[in-house]
């Protein structure tokens, strides 16, 4: 079925956030057939999962609904949750694509009434708050990813497809939405161009040896962090740490934790000042004058209009800056304290500071690094995506370099237009 | 120009940073430094340091010739490579610092007296003489370096020890007459000075 209507004059956009989202209504709404597909059982993203964005300190909700509302009105754009490329043959113009979809086990009846997930009692992971990292947040294994969640339909977790909680689940639904037999399912598709907007992840945080993720509970990552500070986070906006559940006032934020590091990730992922400084203000939200928050940098990159931002935090008498990478963190064993040590570069003063609470700004790291792509995507030095060398596929977002939300959608509107232009070259020279 | 500029100019020429480019082992790498900081507070040894590492390229940077030449911070190093393992630029810290050091030591501005500096000078001898370490010898010289007095007290605290080798065949007494060589000892005096005349005319010491 979805392959009757894919042609060599459809766009495929890999990936459902901002970036892929943005990529396929531009190319949509300028007539076009695309087919959106995303690996999780949601559009939205990263983005989706920030408490505000940097610099308006306005929540991601409001530019997700704008977006929800133009790919729901939208009869161009054919939106494949759960969907993950296995396969892509051909070239530019003319792509044989395979799909796979994971089963969801709940299909279109789904009114998200809820009644599943009350009548589940195991619980899994909660990836839309980091529960499979510090925040330790779970969710019922009949879910909705979250409140924005799109399409809005309850996911079944595989752990209890087959048990007798997957049938309570069952029986609980009064409008026969969940459907147990789903099975694993590939779809072929022909398409004219493909847009790579799959997007980044946290640099992995258990890599930095000497800052301790791995041994310190108050030792987490920015984007924990931004889930704390969240109202609809796993602690209802207090920002809790991890190790005993007590209020942390005084946070330190260490920039470069994985980035512009050779041992690393070698490129600077822009966005990770900004987002630290953004965070000093999550503090100064929570606390008034009583928070504290301290930043330890290289140097402070408020890439281009965002140097009044940096301006405005460094004004602030709650934040405080040390010119250093820490090079290491100890535990202070008695109260749980992340202890930093380190020699500064303004002076060289040598110092060992505690703090409640320590948060990781890590960098951003290709999705699809250490994943299988198409032969002839090129890739830079750490894995950004160029695209094909004949241009018929095309990276977009933060899959192709480290991008803040603004600067993505703008990579993806680009990215857009390059699909737009392939599929314009197809048209005429099978019209010809 | 006028004086006063003329000596700005000369200053801010930072022919140091060139002079150590040039003939610094991996001197080349200063200039790399981003003053992150890391090398330091990674320094099992580094408050020991009157300069941290990236002080010193720093310094080298702002031309500080004979604050760094004649510092003792580089002869600290004890080569544990923890620097070199986490820099996140990739600078070869640990050799920068031997580089330094050996170069202050070939200019014979480096501090006298630094207990580091002897003993590479009394090792060095040692080895180059025979081509094999005289151990026997350079126990004995490290143990009198510091006069007769405290190097007897020394070699009687040691007593149990060196006897403790000498009878499981660690340590020859007969070495104390001048020990063993190697097979061909001109044909090692001769590579060893033909790798120093190339080293001369590499790093510009060349007669």
């Amino acid at each position: 079925m979805t392959a009757s209507i894919a042609t060599g004059q459809t766009i495929l956009v890999v990936g459902g956030g901002i970036s892929g989202m943005t990529a396929a209504l531009e190319a949509a709404e300028c007539g076009k057939q695309v087919i959106l597909v995303e690996k999780t059982p949601t559009l939205g993203g990263r983005t989706a999962q920030l408490y505000r964005y940097f610099p308006k300190m306005c929540h991601p909700t409001c530019g997700l609904e704008i977006n929800l509302k133009r790919i729901k009105g939208n009869p161009n754009v054919r939106v494949m949750t759960m969907t993950e490329v296995t396969a892509v043959a051909g070239s530019r113009g003319n792509y044989a694509v395979t799909l796979k979809v994971a089963p969801r086990y709940v299909n279109e009846n789904c009114t998200a009434c809820g009644d599943c997930g009350k009548a589940v009692t195991s619980e899994v992971a909660d990836t839309y708050n980091y529960g499979d990292g510090k925040t330790g947040a779970k969710v019922k294994a009949a879910y909705l990813p979250h409140a924005m969640a799109y399409p809005q339909r309850y996911v079944i977790d595989p752990s209890i497809a087959g048990t007798a909680e997957g049938e309570a689940a069952k029986a609980a639904c009064k409008y026969g939405a969940v459907d147990l037999g789903m099975k694993d399912e590939n779809v072929q598709l022909n398409v004219g161009a493909v847009v790579w907007a799959t997007g980044w992840r946290p640099y992995d945080a258990n890599k930095i040896q000497p800052y301790g993720y791995d041994r310190y509970a108050n030792v987490i990552t920015s984007v924990e962090f931004e889930r704390l500070a969240d109202p609809h986070g796993p602690t209802g906006g207090k920002i809790l740490r991890p190790g005993d559940g007590k209020e942390a006032k005084d946070i330190a934020f260490i920039q470069c934790a994985g980035s512009r590091d050779e041992n690393h990730l070698r490129h600077c992922s822009r966005i990770c000042c900004m987002a630290s400084l953004k965070q000093t203000q999550y503090v100064r939200e929570a606390y008034g004058d009583a928070g504290k928050s301290t930043i330890y940098y290289i140097d402070i990159r408020a890439i281009d209009r965002f140097e009044d931002f940096y301006q405005m935090v460094q004004k602030d008498a709650t934040v405080s800056f040390v010119k250093s990478k820490v090079a290491r963190i100890a535990e202070n064993k008695e109260n749980g304290n992340p202890v930093l040590h380190g020699v500064d570069t303004e002076g060289y003063h040598r110092y060992a500071t505690e703090h409640d609470l320590v948060v990781l700004a890590v960098g951003m790291e290709p999705e699809v690094t250490g994943v299988k792509l198409p032969d002839d995507i090129v890739l830079d030095s750490s894995n950004f995506i160029e695209g094909s060398k004949d241009g018929g596929m095309i990276g977009a977002g933060a899959a192709s370099s480290p991008l803040d939300v603004n600067r993505a959608v703008q990579s993806a509107t680009a990215a857009s237009l390059k699909a737009i232009q392939v599929i314009h070259k197809t048209a005429s020279t099978e019209a010809a | 120009m006028s004086n006063a500029n003329q000596q700005a100019v000369a200053r801010y020429k930072n022919n140091f940073l060139k002079e150590v480019e040039e003939r610094v082992e991996e001197g080349h790498w200063v200039k790399m430094c981003m003053q992150c900081g890391v090398c330091a507070g990674s320094c099992p040894l580094g408050p020991a340091w009157e300069h941290t590492p990236q002080k010193i390229f720093m310094m080298i940077r702002a031309g500080k010739r004979d604050e760094v030449l004649q510092s003792d911070s580089m002869w600290m190093c004890t080569s544990c490579y923890n620097c070199i393992a986490r820099c996140p630029r990739k600078l070869p810290i640990t050799h920068i610092m031997h580089g330094l050091a050996n170069y202050a030591h070939r200019l014979g501005i480096a501090p006298k007296g630094q207990p580091t500096r002897e003993f590479a000078v009394m090792f060095w001898k040692n080895l180059t003489k025979r081509g094999r370490t005289n151990e026997l010898m350079l126990t004995l010289s490290l143990y009198f370096a510091n006069g007769i007095g405290p190097g007897i007290q020394t070699a009687m605290n040691m007593q149990k020890i060196g006897l403790g080798m000498v009878l499981a065949g660690r340590l020859n007494p007969m070495e104390i007459f001048g020990g063993h060589s190697v097979k061909d000892l001109k044909g090692f005096h001769a590579v060893l000075a033909k790798a120093k005349e190339i080293e001369d005319r590499k790093k510009g010491f060349a007669a």
